[in-house]
């Protein structure tokens, strides 16, 4: 009898995706990586997991991090210890800022950093070298509803929870693709509507997947949501709705909202004309929205990726105030965020134009956090947000840049901008987990590599203010750190070792949340004092909590406002007058189009996660437009060609994907694909760096560009294990595929030009080739000890090659026979006999074949073998070893029977 | 009373002829095969295989002697058929003896080239046509360890393997600067120099011989342009010429071998040619294939059926040295063709199709020839191959399957090949 096999436990974790913040258990497997499966018991997602969290046991491989700290010399980055590269930070962190001024040196953080890293990182900045100029790729995604919550809260507090859209009656989805970018709220939503009735609205310019089981979907005009949530206020006000009350006792600027929506929007028809929506569907919305109090609207990055991002969020909070649906079961506005830990980052303070604890650049509280932290060098005011720090890269004003876990020269509005300025720097420092991005590519002085996730260890807040741990499951790989224990290391070797004495991630956590109490008496919402002594074993074995968490024991599902209680000087929530939408730029006849950005389903950000795993890469493996058919057709642009979209600060050429869900008008490209993932889709390029006057964040949905189409005369694609390269001015996708990588294809070069092309590139193994010139086509494959180590598939755009079946193929990497006389048809042999070595050769009838014939009695000797067969009948030099096979045959069927 | 048919020649062509006869007018003429060797009709295909020993003697025999007596045919092997009157209808043999036909059969096949050049009497030079030549080749192995072949085709090349097999060490000469040269194209034909040299061969080519030396018998062969090449037994495969002294004596037309029209027969009436000794619209075949078909047409117009030969598709499909290698058609393809290739060296496959028109017009494979009577097939019906174009070099399972069910060419209807 065997022991039972030992398994080690499933660690309880988080998700590092969106900001849904979905609970995951993980069982790491023997070969590094982990089975994967969602949280039964976590109160965001009970179990459920998206397509995205479901392929994180795919992207855990070894193959693209980075192991050990490497620094520039000579012009190229070369391994180094961490005693040296930690050495070479601190000194240059430090000369900078005392040569040129704390404000001479920057961090620009991530939303995939663990509260605890992003802790240490803004607490050296802003009270040890004395600048705010910390800041973060949230800037790009939610600074909008921050600063929305501050102007109307006080505080940047999200009212309601996720139990919420389990119970409302309608949920208002604005700006928000939550089907692909918060898929498990999204099917909590479709429950809501299954089981109680629930309704849902989408208004978005885009007709997107969450459009489809809408009850009323409203194509905004881009940039035009404040208009039609002051034409909501006005609708609300004609029809008496409102909760004067409410009202009265909680809020200030009443009267001038809604003058200003007047102004903007008075009446239903004037709001469709701005909206770009019909007369009855505008109706519609404001009869439900009026007619129902159990209303949810949620918001994500349609609302926040605006130069008018922050009143979009003022008009959605302004209907929920005057109607005194917030903070209520079922009732409220609703910020999805959209990453992991952004969140944690705003807690921490994060931003360059937040403190730290949800406290601003005040005297009072200044003083306040620079006694709690026993520092000298406090930052007095707010810092150089996203957009801006990199335009002072730019002007050689910030000299020193510590860049952590984000890919800047592909996210940031004009990309190529920001690639130039960062290579500007004097000391560029990127901890990452990754070897190779568009940021490590840009001049890095000193790269330094971090713990990933499945390695990390501390904690999350979710877009409902929940906190979870994300935990490890996995050893550190090579020399790898979590990212306090580097940001610590810094500041102890910059001579602040006592503020950082910190031990481990629970250290770090235990003084973040002493921090939120710290004379707080009830003025800031966001307080966890209640967690500030767990013990060590209490923070590992920390359940997902909600804040405010004032005591050990928090409320499940804790709401804000219901009763007033803002985080304002007097208490009451500010209604603020919205200014008059506009995008930011105007179209003209050079650039008439509007260029929207965003998400597609089954990749994250910059692609450095999910683009290792091949089932997420399955999905749209191509950059693409997305372009409304009757511009397509003016533009002479055909479905499954190629695009060069144009704006004033770069261009792309992208796949076109023609969809009557596109606005007419407006194009549709996704952010994800880098310079490393793709030839020319880096999408950022394109966004203009316009950014709304409150929050500073860059209005990414609507740059003014225009789209001409591109022909390619050839298509195709190559498979290999290693990381290929290909020529310029070749077109390519790279997409993840089991055991290597894939590329997509499309190029002027001829077929004859592929073949030097491939013969180069997979120089040293064994060819296999498919040469048709005339009907332009050559396909390779490349073999290594009898292995499918690669190959190159090029054809005619019309007919480009498929890789389906090669692909499978190449995953399976042991290629039977029969599968690899077919291969280079690219189309499956599945289903067709291997007839084996011929025999007979004047009848090409194989040994298999014989052996077959003969194994199930069609034949029996030479002569019934011709007679089934016809082998051995013409020329009958095989009749010998027809004969030997025969003879061979009676052997083992004496030996069969023998046997028996 | 059944008319007396006379076929002069036992190999494989005659054998063919008479087997078909019996299918199809048993009874009708009273058979007699005369040949020269002095044993029963044997695979010829198969000789360098029992030189390399892979098969033995008797499993070449093409009929066992009970059958031919079965059968009612006289058999008079080992006798020479030294003239014809065809005015009296009598064969004369050599032993004196005549023998009267009704209708007379000419299957005395080809016989091997020997070069104009000094020394090719010399003992240890030999020619590659039977099995006396293989008890010769045999013998030279066993006492001596190096040899030369003289020619770089089919046959020159099954020799080489052969005694390559039986230990010799074996150069193999060829006058063109590729082995094959009228059945493969340069690329087919680099392959099978790779094979046959991965055998321990030695390829010499573009080489061209000027003599065969040695005091008592051959010793080396001296190539123009200088070199030379030791060899103690010398296999002259150069080429083959049709054996017509025969038809000469009866009058018949030859040209380069005996002329025939579609119905096999020669300028005279009741006389009939097939096999290598026959020359059809101005070919002569030197492959067993046509002799095959020729004798069905032949035994068909004997038996009164209206059977007419009209010529072959010219397909090779052999095992060389160990290596399937196959061709038809316009394989080299002549301007106004278009070439698809596919090849992989790691299953040691070449194929190469000659497209026009929307038609195959030729075809070479090598190592996989499994597809080769498909291939020739669609070159032979001019079938219209353009919806299956991308598909086609890769097989007929899969070439088939691609096409839209509605477009799938009828089954091809089997060639009657079958004894």
């Amino acid at each position: 009898m065997n022991a039972p096999a030992q398994h080690p436990p499933a660690v309880r974790t988080t998700c590092p995706y969106c900001g849904v913040g979905c609970g995951v258990l993980a069982k790491p497997d023997s070969h590094g990586g982990a089975v994967i499966a969602g949280d039964p018991e976590h109160p965001a997602n009970f179990g459920r997991l998206c397509s995205k969290g479901s392929a994180l046991g795919e992207t855990l491989g070894p193959e693209t991090r980075l192991l050990h700290p490497m620094v520039q010399s000579g012009g190229a980055l070369v391994r180094t210890s961490w005693d040296h590269a930690l050495d070479r930070v601190a000194n240059g962190f430090a000369r900078t800022a005392r040569e040129h001024g704390p404000d001479s040196v920057a961090f620009y953080l991530s939303g995939q950093l663990l509260s605890e890293d992003y802790y240490v990182a803004n607490k050296l900045m802003k009270g040890f070298i004395g600048t705010a100029n910390v800041d973060t790729n949230s800037r790009l995604c939610m600074a909008s509803s921050v600063a929305g919550h501050r102007r109307a809260f006080g505080a940047d507090t999200v009212p309601g929870c996720y139990a919420d859209l389990d119970r409302a009656d309608l949920i208002v989805l604005v700006g928000s693709n939550a089907a692909w970018c918060h898929p498990v709220l999204y099917q909590r939503m479709m429950a809501n509507k299954r089981e109680r009735g629930a309704k849902l609205i989408v208004i978005d310019p885009r007709r997107t997947a969450t459009a489809e089981e809408a009850d009323l979907f409203l194509a905004v005009a881009p940039g035009m949501d404040t208009a039609l949530f002051c034409g909501l206020l006005v609708h609300l006000s004609e029809t008496q709705a409102f909760d004067f009350a409410y009202i009265d006792v909680h809020t200030t600027g009443f009267a001038e909202a809604l003058t200003r929506a007047q102004d903007i929007a008075p009446d239903v028809k004037k709001t469709a004309t701005l909206t770009g929506l019909a007369t009855a569907d505008v109706a519609r919305f404001f009869e439900m929205f009026t007619s129902t109090p159990k209303v949810v609207t949620c918001y994500s990055q349609g609302v926040n990726q605006s130069a008018q991002g922050t009143d979009k969020v003022t008009s959605i909070i302004n209907c929920h105030l005057a109607t005194g649906r917030i903070g209520r079961a079922g009732m409220g506005p609703f910020s999805l965020t959209g990453q992991p830990n952004a969140m944690g980052g705003r807690e921490v303070g994060g931003l360059a134009n937040q403190l730290a604890a949800h406290m601003t650049f005040g005297h009072e509280s200044v003083d306040r956090v620079g006694r709690f932290w026993n520092a000298k060098a406090m930052a007095r005011r707010e810092g150089l947000k996203a957009v801006d720090m990199f335009d002072a890269i730019s002007r050689g004003e910030i000299k020193a840049l510590w860049v952590m876990a984000t890919n800047p020269a592909v996210s940031l509005p004009r990309a190529g901008h920001v690639r130039a300025a960062l290579e500007k720097l004097d000391l560029l420092v990127i901890s990452d987990n990754v070897a190779g991005n568009d940021t490590v590519r840009a001049n890095a002085h000193v790269l330094l590599p971090a713990a990933a996730w499945g390695e990390k260890d501390g904690t999350v807040t979710n877009s409902e203010r929940r906190i979870s741990r994300q935990r490890a499951f996995l050893p550190l790989p090579g020399e790898a750190k979590p990212d306090w224990w580097i940001v610590t290391q810094v500041a102890r070797r910059m001579g602040f070792a006592e503020a950082f004495a910190y031990q481990s991630a629970a250290d770090v956590f235990r003084e973040h949340a002493a921090l939120s109490a710290f004379e707080n008496h009830g003025t800031r919402a966001f307080d966890i004092g209640g967690l500030a002594s767990l013990s060590d074993d209490e923070f590992d074995g920390l359940k997902p909590v909600q804040w405010p968490a004032r005591t050990a024991t928090p409320h499940e599902d804790s709401r804000f406002f219901a009763e007033g209680g803002f985080f304002t000087p007097d208490g009451k929530a500010r209604m603020i007058a919205p200014e008059m939408p506009r995008p930011h730029a105007a179209l003209s006849p050079e650039f008439p189009f509007r260029l929207n950005t965003g998400r597609i389903r089954d990749q994250w950000h910059t692609m450095t996660r999910t683009g290792l795993s091949p089932k997420l890469g399955g999905h749209l493996p191509e950059p693409f437009v997305e372009v409304h058919p009757d511009d397509a057709m003016q533009a002479g642009l055909v479905a499954g060609g190629f695009a060069r979209v144009t704006s004033p600060y770069g261009s792309c050429v992208l796949k076109v994907i023609i969809s009557e869900g596109q606005r007419c008008g407006s194009l549709f490209a996704p952010i994800h694909w880098s310079g490393e993932t793709a030839s020319s889709a880096r999408i950022g390029e394109l966004v203009t760096p316009a950014t709304d006057p409150y929050s500073g964040q860059p209005e990414a949905k609507a740059t003014p560009a225009t789209i001409e189409p591109v022909a390619f005369k050839y298509r195709g694609f190559a498979l290999s294990r290693g990381r290929l390269s290909l020529p310029e001015p070749t077109w390519w996708a790279r997409a993840a595929v089991a055991r290597g990588q894939g590329l997509l294809l499309a190029s002027n070069d001829t077929p004859e030009a592929w073949r030097a092309i491939s013969a180069s590139m997979f120089a040293g193994t064994e060819i296999a080739e498919f040469v048709d010139a005339i009907g332009d086509i050559y396909r390779m494959a490349a073999f290594a000890d009898g292995r499918l180590v690669g190959c190159l598939f090029v054809g005619p755009s019309g007919n480009a090659p498929q890789w389906d079946v090669v692909k499978s193929l190449f995953e399976a990497e042991a290629v039977g026979e029969t599968q690899r006389r077919g291969m280079l048809s690219g189309k499956s042999t599945d289903g067709i006999a291997d007839p084996g070595p011929v025999v007979c050769a004047c009848f090409g009838v194989g040994l298999n074949t014989i052996c077959n014939a003969l194994a199930d009695g069609t034949a029996a000797n030479v002569e019934s073998i011709g007679k089934a067969l016809r082998a051995g009948t013409n020329c009958g030099s095989c009749l010998p070893e027809l004969k030997k096979l025969v003879s061979q045959r009676s052997v083992d069927h004496v030996r069969a029977a023998q046997a028996v | 009373m059944s008319e007396p048919l006379v076929i002069i020649g036992n190999g494989m062509a005659a054998a063919k002829l008479v087997e078909e006869l019996n299918a199809r007018a048993l009874g009708r003429y009273a058979v007699c095969v005369i040949g020269d060797e002095p044993r029963l009709a044997y695979n010829r295909v198969l000789l360098s295989s029992v030189l390399a020993r892979e098969v033995s003697r008797g499993d070449i025999e093409l009929k066992a002697a009970g059958w031919w007596r079965a059968h009612g045919v006289t058999l008079l092997y080992g006798h020479r058929a030294v003239s014809i009157d065809a005015d009296i209808r009598r064969v004369k043999l050599a032993n004196g003896a005549t023998l009267p036909f009704g209708k007379l059969v000419l299957a005395t096949g080809s016989k091997a080239i020997r070069l104009n050049v000094p020394g090719m009497d010399m003992p240890g030079v030999i020619t590659f046509r039977d099995l006396a030549d293989v008890a010769s080749m045999e013998q030279a192995a066993k006492t001596h360890r190096r040899a030369a072949v003289i020619g770089g085709g089919l046959l020159g090349l099954e020799a080489a393997y052969g005694l390559a097999k039986a230990g010799m060490q074996v150069s193999v000469i060829h006058l063109m600067d590729r082995l094959m040269e009228r059945q493969l194209d340069a690329r087919a034909s680099a392959m099978l120099k790779s094979a046959v040299e991965a055998k321990g061969i030695e390829v010499h080519l573009n080489a061209e011989t000027a003599a065969i030396k040695g005091p008592h018998r051959a010793e080396k062969v001296l190539l123009k342009g200088g070199g030379e090449i030791a060899a103690d037994l010398v296999v002259v495969a150069a080429g083959i010429r049709a054996n017509s002294d025969l038809a000469a004596t009866a009058g018949l037309t030859i040209n380069r071998g005996i002329a025939v029209d579609d119905h096999m027969q020669s300028s005279k009436a009741d006389i009939y040619a097939i096999g290598e000794c026959a020359e059809h619209r101005g070919t002569c075949y030197g492959l067993v294939e046509p002799a095959y078909e020729q004798a069905r047409v032949l035994a068909g117009h004997l038996a009164g059926q209206n059977a007419a030969y009209q010529g072959s598709v010219l397909a090779t499909n052999l095992k060389v040295s160990g290596v399937n290698v196959y061709s038809a058609g316009d394989f080299i393809g002549a301007p106004g063709t278009e070439n698809i290739v596919l090849s992989d060296p790691g299953l040691g496959s070449y194929k190469k199709l000659v497209l026009k028109d929307g038609k195959l017009a030729g075809a070479v494979l090598f190592g996989d020839t499994a597809d080769g009577l498909w291939y020739s097939e669609l070159i032979r019906l001019g079938t219209p191959v353009a919806a299956m174009r991308g598909d086609l070099i890769f097989g007929r399972a899969l070439a088939e399957r691609s096409l839209p069910k509605a477009e799938s060419p009828k089954p091809l209807p089997p060639k009657d090949m079958a004894a």
